[in-house]
């Protein structure tokens, strides 16, 4: 049942007639906001609870404060940078690498016409999807720095395990999206289950694989940048060095230098992405 | 590479067939990104210092922790992980609807058919802004100004919700059909009349979609910026896993794991309910 | 060559697709499968290799009995069954020799298949039939920058590639002009003589199939209401299968669709010579 309400354009007059809304559709929707005003309000209020006011109302000068500190940037810092950055850039494309590993069959067991099982091997890798995708980066840093100890292993661990759940979930919707009819054909040759999926199914979901990779790729950059926060190696470590001692001037490097990566990794990824389709 | 064969000579082509490239056409670029390729795994595999020792003794605690995931205990710590939970709950619904509240004039003014130029620039900027930073980032700053707590969280989550749903709607404006704004616009409706009549209910659905999507995305941000002060499960989080309570920690990301579902199937159902 | 007996298949909705369909097809022999949408045509077909399994009865491929083989005779015998299908079904992003190559795919092991080392003489008769179908210079083209024809040809490519001993062609002509739905049934039957392959041809178009088959086998509603030489198809026959029709119209219609081609032909040759003259 359509909640909205209905433009028709009369092609006569160019005038679009409006549908009346009936009164109970009418109240429903009025009703439906109100909940949700309602929630809102009540959701504020119980979230504000502790918040100490005078903070908020002293956040202006605050900002001004360390906005005074963070201003110029500490250039000269940028040469302990490069390294660290290396570092970064390993954990996005090496954590990319190990969860396209695991995703790839993860995928093929999830999908409705790939999977052995419907009822046993297909929910749990749907489960497996879920709450990869359901748990942040840098809680699966945390965790992991806590069991391995910190360093880039944690980070790119941590890396691979989120991005299982992102590529698995877009590739099982390409793999379910095949053409049936390529697939009915090349079975009807006589061909196993393995040469059905090498030269039916792979070659139609092969781009959408890789602009999936690409794109997950542009995005563990972006996440790899502050793994270091919980110790988990990049240039994250730098930022929570700074951090601590309040160094605001290198802060703001460390931030610009971020934002020049994510700049840069989303030109590459657009390009690549293009160059592919 | 099969053998050649002059069996049947009716052709001059040699009946010798190779597999097409796959990927690359040209056999240069292939060289140089395949040997760059390994190049570069090489170097970055090298670079990764792994302190095997370290690992080796962590792989018990690993154990524990998958105990902890199979065993959760959600009662010894109950009262930490409700306040946390209520705290990224009530972050994740008021960070959304202020979030959509600001974003919808944001994005009207990113859209190059609706807003005159010096608008559509500076909305873009903000866009751009909030897409670069990191939520993280962006919540070190916020608890540096507006102190520890949820307050910080909330302004982050709004601040984030700008860039993803400003964006997707501006570019959803520009895409709509021509044809239907314009026959308001000869009409000699006002702009807010276009709007109203042309834009909306083309863009409508698509909008309470992407609302929908993002409570999703913050509620799982809302889990992790407490690692960094503002408020939410993260905390909880945080400090469990610092204390080595691995079942407290597999209570609170089975909690987390279990929303994140129950919302992802809501909001399809509502997406078909608006269709 | 291709015992049919007592096929039936009911869908789990209870829909009876088939009702207990008989026939034999000798070796060499071409028969066209025609009746109203609905009438079980395509499962009938699918159900020969058990794309569809049957409800009941049992198809025999010379002594093999394959409604009762397992999973793995099955894929042995499937190899031997070509199948022609209506929407081409080419895999659209790999080129046409690995499209034609795919027929071999029930010969070959999967690592071979996986590393596209087909032996030469596969390869060499994949190369004779794109000759013969026509298309020897589109080897390494992409299968979707093909025309309907072309890739109606590269299908038929494909299911010789096999060596089979039946085929099972599925609608060929339905997303293809009137011209070229007749130079494709024409290279059909024409192969099919050739090698003395015997050929169960699923059409709609009544015309084609009486011009084009020795043999017809009418279904209606899941059951074979007729089965004789395609001299023997007129129009109460007709009526039979498909209901009360103008069926007069239909057989004018045919006389202009063949005038027309030769109309066409001739146009064509016109045109070539002012060309010629023009340059």
């Amino acid at each position: 049942m359509p909640i909205g309400t209905d433009t028709d354009t009369n092609t006569d007059t160019g005038k679009p007639q409006w549908q009346h809304r009936t009164p109970r559709s009418r109240l429903m929707l009025w009703f439906g906001w109100l909940a949700l005003v309602a929630l809102t309000v009540y959701c504020w209020q119980v979230m504000t609870e502790g918040t100490i006011w005078a903070f908020v109302a002293d956040a202006p000068r605050q900002a001004a404060d360390i906005g005074g500190r963070m201003f110029p940037p500490r250039w000269e810092y940028i040469d302990t940078l490069w390294l660290p950055l290396w570092d970064t850039i390993n954990i996005a494309t090496l954590g990319t690498l190990l969860g396209i590993v695991f995703a790839v069959p993860v995928a093929f067991l999830a999908a409705r016409n790939t999977t052995p099982s419907a009822a046993f091997v297909r929910p749990v890798a749907l489960f497996i999807i879920v709450a990869s995708r359901s748990i942040n980066s840098l809680i699966w840093a945390l965790l992991l720095v806590s069991i391995i100890g910190p360093g880039l292993l944690a980070g790119i661990v941590a890396i691979g395990l989120r991005s299982i759940g992102f590529i698995a979930k877009l590739l099982y919707e390409a793999i379910e999206e095949t053409d049936a009819n390529q697939i009915e054909a090349v079975t009807a040759t006589g061909a196993s289950k393995a040469q059905v999926l090498d030269y039916a199914i792979v070659p139609q979901v092969l781009p959408s694989f890789f602009g999936i990779s690409v794109f997950r790729w542009d995005i563990n950059i972006r996440e790899s940048t502050i793994l270091g926060l919980v110790g988990a190696g990049g240039i994250g470590l730098e930022l929570q060095a700074s951090l601590n001692v309040l160094a605001w001037p290198q802060v703001t490097l460390i931030i610009l230098v971020i934002l020049a990566t994510v700049v840069v990794s989303e030109w590459v990824s657009a390009k690549v992405r293009h160059a592919i389709i | 590479m099969s053998d050649a064969n002059a069996t049947t000579g009716t052709n001059a082509e040699p009946r010798i067939w190779k597999r097409p490239p796959v990927l690359i056409r040209d056999p240069r670029w292939r060289i140089a990104i395949y040997g760059g390729a390994v190049v570069y795994l090489i170097l970055a595999i090298a670079s990764v210092e792994v302190n095997w020792v370290r690992v080796y003794d962590g792989l018990e605690r690993g154990w524990n922790f998958i105990y902890g995931f199979l065993a959760p205990d959600f009662t010894s710590r109950w009262t930490d992980i409700s306040q946390g939970l209520i705290e990224s709950l009530t972050m994740t619904v008021t960070s959304t609807v202020v979030g959509v509240l600001i974003s919808v004039p944001i994005g009207i003014g990113a859209a190059r058919n609706l807003a005159p130029k010096p608008i559509y620039l500076a909305c873009r900027a903000i866009i751009a802004l909030s897409r670069a930073l990191q939520e993280i980032i962006v919540a070190i700053l916020f608890v540096a100004m507006f102190g520890f707590g949820p307050f910080a969280g909330f302004l982050t989550l709004s601040f984030a919700t700008i860039g993803f749903l400003a964006k997707l709607l501006a570019e959803d404006i520009e895409d709509i059909d021509e044809a239907q704004a314009e026959a308001i616009r000869a009409t000699g409706a006002s702009w807010w009349q276009l709007v109203n009549f042309a834009i909306q209910p083309q863009v409508m659905p698509r909008l309470i979609g992407l609302s929908l999507y993002r409570l999703d995305i913050n509620f799982r941000e809302s889990a992790v910026i407490g690692i960094v002060g503002a408020g939410g499960i993260g905390a909880t989080l945080n400090t469990a896993i610092d204390r080595y309570e691995f079942d407290s920690a597999g209570a609170i990301l089975l909690i987390i794991i279990a929303i994140v579902m129950v919302a992802e199937y809501s909001s399809s159902y509502v997406r078909k309910w608006v269709q | 060559m291709l015992r049919v007996e007592g096929l039936s298949k009911t869908y789990r909705t209870g829909d009876k697709a088939l009702s207990d369909v008989s026939f034999t097809v000798p070796a060499g022999q071409v028969v066209g499968l025609i009746g109203p949408s609905g009438a079980g045509k395509s499962t009938l077909i699918r159900c020969v290799n058990r794309l569809v399994e049957p409800t009941s009865g049992a198809v025999y491929l010379g002594d093999l009995n394959i409604t009762g083989m397992s999973q793995r005779s099955l894929r042995r015998a499937r190899r031997r069954i070509g199948m022609i299908f209506q929407e081409y079904a080419l895999v659209e992003r790999l080129t046409v020799m690995e499209n034609v190559l795919s027929g071999r795919l029930g010969y070959v092991p999967f690592w071979r298949s996986f590393t596209r080392r087909f032996s030469a003489k596969d390869i060499d008769k994949a190369f004779g039939l794109l000759d013969r179908v026509g298309l020897a210079d589109q080897a390494d083209k992409r299968a979707d920058a093909l025309s309907g024809g072309q890739r109606q040809r590269v299908g038929i490519a494909r299911a010789l590639e096999q060596d089979p001993e039946l085929l099972l062609i599925d609608e060929p002509t339905a997303s293809l002009d009137p011209k070229t739905s007749r130079q494709i049934m024409r290279l059909l039957v024409e192969i099919c003589n050739e090698s003395g392959l015997p050929a169960i041809i699923n059409i709609h178009d009544v015309l084609l199939a009486q011009q084009f088959t020795e043999r017809i086998i009418g279904l209606q509603a899941g059951v074979v209401v007729f089965d004789g030489p395609s001299e023997d198809l007129d129009d109460s026959v007709l009526t039979r299968i498909y209901g009360e029709e103008d069926w007069t119209a239909m057989h004018r219609k045919a006389g202009k669709d063949d005038e027309e081609d030769q109309d066409e032909d001739e146009d064509g040759r016109e045109q070539e010579e002012r060309l010629a003259g023009l340059v």
